[in-house]
């Protein structure tokens, strides 16, 4: 089958044609290629050298490394011994409050409980993220279910006052044991409900009971534990701060938000005219508003909503707000996944005999979730930058303790607030970068395959 | 669950005994409905307590609701103010001051934010390596800091850097245009002369002439293939013709320069320093929000449609403008009404700063000073809520405008 | 499915309204005892008045108010829990129960007391509005700032204060008004305003935040009338009463010499008026639904009003404020309290 034509062996390569390589030909194509673009590179290079160095000056060149008051931060003009001209970061300030900005006034002799929750999340969270390590389902049900009731006990001690909520406290008294007692009493009502439904079909009872069951034992363990006393101080939410407050706000947001999510997005698809305007209504009212409103909305109108003699806490109140928020545009998020599965798909489901909540449970959402995983690291970026909001009520997230250590005289100095804002936004950039960088690299992963 | 035999799975059962009577549970009409029932009747119940509950809280406070106090006088003076104001203005007044005030930095930021998004977006596609990779970092930088720190840092970090009020930039040339200093920018004030209204209605004038001439150019165009300059006139009827008016008219113009004084610049118009950070830090911010969906917006182009335009003999020039431009925008439009939406709800953040907007004077100052929470956060949350409503219905609109016809 | 979702509904529901629901018919005195402490609404910071350090623990006259409270119910003044507030959200948080007892140098007003469903249980601190400037500026008098920009706390009486003061003296200003005390001293560090407006206790316990507090000084003009004090939630006379009289009994023991030093040795006294303040004689106590002797752990936890002022503000300490009018009555102030008879 040889033609005789073919060269058999390879030519060797020739080297490129002068002045098609180097640094100037480089420069040549990449910046100056045309007038007009030499015009533009030399802009550029104005602007940069305009912008770049004075920053490097600030933070890298001129600033004062060690110290232990506001004295290596301010020029002798200032009371300090630093020469008058001289400007640039104040390091020191930023090393001797880093406690209060990573943990805010959480009690030192405390703070271990904080580390291991930290560490949790990081261990946690870095597997669920790299999508090689194994054992996803486990790791799933462990941040979502085990981690928050674990960081809550951790981070606030547990200690939570249970109480009777449908008979029993009227004739036993507020207690524990009202509440165990009212706690049977809901099971059993459950228990009868499920029998009397699966009658109803004329199905077996059983498994619906077992599930029902199965549901309310993990409640009462979650219930026993956050209740009981185990020995854990109790530290209460008005003293935390810092970085901690910021991603508690950002990852119980992003836990709560996603479930209201799901069942908002499938609302918007349902064919219910009800469910389908109600939950347009919710998601449209919600992202209609500014964030800063409705914490206003939740930190100053939530106690006339609620009962009399009910109240939250100011962080679970906070919490409640932007969670509300951000259901919203994570439901819109996974309606944009549901919305691109084909067609095919629910028809195939359908035809294997499965329910609608068979099908969304295991052929719709698996799919559509990790469709959209680019959409919800994004909408947590845009959540994690969101919390700043919460200092605007009051409460003290990592800017917020920043913000407020400006008023330590200590460290008052002319610099003070720039060298606190230059940390807070490089802590920023970093969280929010990596992760945008995340959401590209998962983007690039699952569009493989999907192209025709 | 088990596929097979779980609580509600019994459609393998009602299949194979399609005569037998079908259990009321079973019939999707009816468990819909039910459904639906029971959904509206927990959702009445839940509003009705929450309604129900504050009523009997406000009735504790000793307070009622309704919006009679709105005609009080608010009794408090606002530093920023786009109509008649004073301390014994009501309510409502109040609302109209922060609504313009929001509404006035927002279509400013928009403006900016637009243009230099749009620059940006071009920017990072360009050969150029070096611009390409400065507008890469701006991107990248602007978008990965929370915009409340890009507020502060502009408010409490730069323009601190500013000289104080009564040594403020700008003295060497006696005001001339106004004085720059932390207390803000103090710029001269324009003050109209009598015959001024002649430039305006040549404004108008030159406007509608323009569209006449444009559309008449463009009919002709399409029927003999001749062209008309209608850049040249458009630019003479719009911008010369008032000129000219203008000149003729004897420069009826003229400004009121602020003078230096105890307390730093008096007269002219001050433009505050609150507004200047909120607009600047709102400009970046939204900006490379903006750069990104138009780099997206003309990528999604495809190549082909370059390809085709230059094989049609079209030049670079008609490419862009006749080829990629109208096909990018409709990418382009509705991710970036949304950034617009977007950088008007953001202006709230304002209340940080005490620039007078809406939540910071209305949801703020009035809602302290009448202690009405109830009212006041309802009107704002309402007038958002409108404001985006609109936008996207607008939105709407366009798309269908816009929507590519296809089969 | 459905049905687990619903339980975990149900449970949710069940968790957040246990997790803190308290009956509030009962009386505010017998929910206390109940929990254990007072819980305490303060400002968010205000050095002198109340404001928290490093460690969490709060101190300041305030704050004294709120533990004289714990004093006078539990013979222990730590039993109480402080909830920083804005001036947004205080009296929200005292009508919806969230807190027992206000004391967040609050002014009394008219429109507070009768509108708003609360009572004002006394007075622990006559103050007024005042101004600080630069001195650098050379200003003598208030009637010199025409022009000026001013910064103030948006929300409070003083906002209102200032505009009236400026119209009714024709004179032109700009109100600047930030939502955080820290703000506005942060904008009037920087030159941003001109003159800082606010209680004139509060201007001398903001200026120590300032970068060089001498060289601020706070101006001789008055403006208005500002009487702080602790506030209550209307329709529940016992614990109006047990607030009340604990700024009374401070006021009564610094007026009979008794401090927190020889409150023991003054058990013994001969003076009438000593026996029936520290429970020794009458029943006093009885008829506040509390212990006889709260008025005597009230002077030997917290101690009397001068004792309080002193540690907090007065001119020993760096706020440096001399006792002026909340001197007692009998020495030339207008600090005065009922008989205890």
């Amino acid at each position: 089958m040889s033609n005789g034509y073919v060269r058999k062996e390879m030519l060797h390569e020739l080297p490129a044609p002068d002045g098609t390589k180097g640094i100037f030909y480089w420069l040549k194509t990449n910046l100056f290629s045309t007038p007009l673009n030499a015009l533009a590179t030399f802009i550029a290079l104005y602007v940069i050298y305009k912008v770049v160095p004075p920053v490097i000056d600030f933070a890298l060149i001129s600033p004062a490394w060690f110290g232990e008051n506001r004295e290596v931060c301010a020029t002798l003009k200032q009371g300090g011994v630093k020469p008058d001209d001289w400007f640039g970061a104040c390091w020191p300030y930023v090393g001797a409050n880093m406690k209060l900005f990573i943990y805010g006034r959480y009690p030192p002799d405390e703070i271990w409980r904080v580390n291991i929750v930290y560490l949790m999340f990081a261990i946690s969270g870095a597997c669920l993220l790299i999508p090689k390590v194994p054992y996803k389902l486990p790791n799933l049900l462990f941040m979502f279910g085990v981690f928050p009731v674990a960081a809550f006990v951790l981070l606030t001690g547990g200690h939570v006052m249970l109480d009777g909520f449908l008979v029993a406290g009227s004739f036993m008294g507020p207690s524990f044991a009202a509440f165990w007692v009212d706690f049977l009493i809901l099971t059993c009502i459950f228990i009868a409900l499920a029998t009397f439904i699966a009658r109803g079909t004329d199905s077996d009872p059983m498994p619906s009971i077992r599930m029902v069951i199965l549901g309310m034992v993990v409640l009462a363990v979650v219930m026993a534990i956050i209740s009981a006393p185990l020995g854990l101080e109790h530290v209460e939410t008005e003293i935390w701060g810092g970085l901690l407050v910021t991603l508690v706000i950002a990852v119980s947001g992003i836990v709560a938000s996603l479930p209201i999510g799901i069942l908002l997005a499938l609302g918007r698809r349902s064919k219910m005219p009800a469910v389908k305007m109600l939950s347009v209504m919710f998601i449209e009212f919600w992202r209609g508003v500014p964030l800063i409103t409705v914490l206003f909305m939740s930190s100053v109108m939530l106690p006339l909503f609620l009962p009399e003699g009910v109240t939250f806490d100011k962080l679970l109140r906070a919490l409640i707000g932007v969670t509300l928020f951000q259901s919203a545009y994570m439901a819109e998020v996974i309606r944009g996944g549901i919305q691109a599965l084909p067609k095919g798909q629910y028809e195939g489901a359908m035809a294997l005999g499965l329910n609608y909540w068979q099908m969304i449970q295991k052929i719709i959402l698996p799919q559509a979730l990790t469709l959209v995983i680019p959409g919800i690291v994004n909408t947590f970026i845009g959540l994690f930058k969101d919390t700043t909001l919460v200092l605007i009520i009051g409460l003290f997230d990592f800017l917020g303790q920043i913000q407020s250590s400006f008023s330590d005289p200590t460290w008052a100095t002319p610099v003070q607030a720039m060298s606190g804002y230059l940390f807070a936004a490089v802590i920023y950039w970093i969280f929010c970068f990596s992760m945008s960088r995340y959401s590209i690299f998962m983007e690039q992963r699952l569009d493989t395959g999907h192209r025709n | 669950m088990a596929v097979d035999k779980g609580g509600g799975g019994v459609s393998g059962e009602v299949a194979n005994t399609g005569t037998q009577k079908t259990a009321f549970f079973n019939d999707p009409k009816v468990r819909s409905s039910v459904i639906q029932a029971i959904l509206i009747a927990i959702l009445v119940y839940a509003v009705w307590s929450l309604i129900s509950n504050t009523a009997t809280n406000l009735s504790a406070q000793g307070k009622t609701f309704g919006f009679g106090f709105m005609q009080n006088a608010s009794g408090f003076d606002v530093n920023q103010s786009l109509v008649e104001y004073s301390r014994e203005s009501s309510f409502w007044r109040v609302y109209l001051v922060g609504l313009l005030n929001t509404l006035l930095v927002a279509i400013l930021g928009i403006f900016f934010a637009t243009l230099i998004g749009f620059s940006i977006g071009v920017a990072r596609l360009s050969k150029n390596w070096i611009i390409s990779k400065a507008a890469y970092c701006y991107v990248e930088a602007m978008r990965n800091i929370p915009l409340l720190l890009w507020i502060f840092i502009f408010y409490f970090g730069v323009l601190r850097l500013l000289p104080g009020k009564r040594e403020p930039y700008g003295v060497s040339l006696d005001g001339a245009l106004g004085y720059l200093s932390v207390g803000g920018w103090i710029a001269p004030k324009p003050i109209a002369g009598d015959l001024l209204w002649l430039t305006g209605i040549a404004i108008i004038i030159g406007i509608i002439a323009s569209y006449f001439i444009n559309s008449w150019a463009t009919k002709r165009q399409m029927a003999t293939g001749q062209q008309f300059p209608k850049g040249l006139t458009t630019l003479g009827l719009v911008v010369g013709l008032p000129i000219v008016v203008f000149l003729l008219s004897g420069l009826p113009l003229s400004f009121d320069y602020p003078k230096l004084a105890r307390f730093g610049a008096r007269g002219g118009m001050s433009v505050l320093p609150e507004f200047i950070a909120l607009l600047t830090a709102l400009t970046i911010y939204t900006s490379a929000f903006i750069a990104e969906i138009v780099r997206a917006g003309i990528l999604a182009i495809n190549k082909g449609q370059t390809e085709a335009s230059y094989a049609l003999g079209l030049r670079a020039k008609p490419t862009l403008n006749l080829v990629i431009i109208p096909q990018a925008l409709r990418v382009i439009i509705p991710p970036l009404t949304n950034q617009f939406l977007n950088l008007t709800k953001n202006s709230s953040l304002a209340v940080a700063i005490a620039y007078p907007e809406l939540v910071s004077i209305f949801a703020g100052t009035a809602l302290n000073q009448s202690g009405r929470e109830t009212e006041i956060i309802m009107i704002t949350m309402l007038t958002y809520l409108v404001l985006s409503l609109l936008t996207s219905s607008f939105m709407n609109w366009y798309n269908n405008r816009m929507a590519l016809v296809e089969r | 499915m459905k049905i687990k979702l619903l339980s975990a509904v149900f449970g949710v529901a069940m968790a957040a309204t246990s997790y803190s629901a308290s009956a509030q018919d009962a009386k505010t005195l017998d929910r206390v005892v109940a929990k254990g402490f007072v819980q305490c609404g303060v400002s968010q910071g205000l050095p002198g008045f109340s404001n928290p350090s490093s460690d969490g623990s709060w101190s300041g006259m305030d704050v004294d108010v709120c533990r004289g409270v714990a004093a006078a119910i539990f013979g222990d003044d730590t039993k109480v829990k402080y909830t920083p507030l804005s001036a947004k959200e205080r009296f929200t948080a005292l009508s919806s129960g969230e807190i027992d007892v206000l004391s967040r140098n609050t002014t009394w007003t008219a429109t507070r007391d009768t509108q708003l469903g609360l009572n004002f249980a006394g007075v622990n601190y006559y103050d007024g509005q005042g101004f600080l400037v630069r001195k650098d500026l050379g200003i003598n008098s208030a009637l010199e700032l025409n022009g000026a920009s001013v910064c103030t706390n948006t929300g409070t009486t003083t906002e209102l204060n200032v505009t009236d003061y400026f119209t009714s003296n024709k004179m032109e200003y700009e109100l600047v008004a930030f939502e955080k005390a820290d703000e506005v001293v942060a904008a009037y560090d920087s030159k941003r305003c001109d003159v800082y407006t606010t209680d004139a206790s509060a201007l001398y316990a903001q200026r120590l935040k300032l970068n060089d507090p001498s060289a601020h000084v706070v101006l001789p003009e008055i403006i208005s009338k500002e009487p702080l004090g602790p506030v209550v939630r209307q329709g529940d006379d016992q614990w109006f009463n047990i607030v009340r009289w604990t700024v009374f009994a401070m006021i009564n023991a610094e007026e009979l010499g008794v401090s927190s030093k020889n409150v023991a040795d003054m058990k013994s006294s001969d003076n009438p008026a000593i026996k029936r303040l520290l429970g020794v004689e009458g029943t006093f106590g009885e008829g506040l639904g509390i212990g006889n002797d709260w008025a005597a752990n009230i002077i030997s936890k917290v101690g009397n009003y001068g004792e309080s002022f002193e540690t907090h503000v007065g001119p020993k300490t760096s706020l440096g404020i001399a006792r002026g009018v909340n001197a007692l009555w009998s020495k030339g102030g207008i600090q005065y309290a009922p008989p205890i008879r």
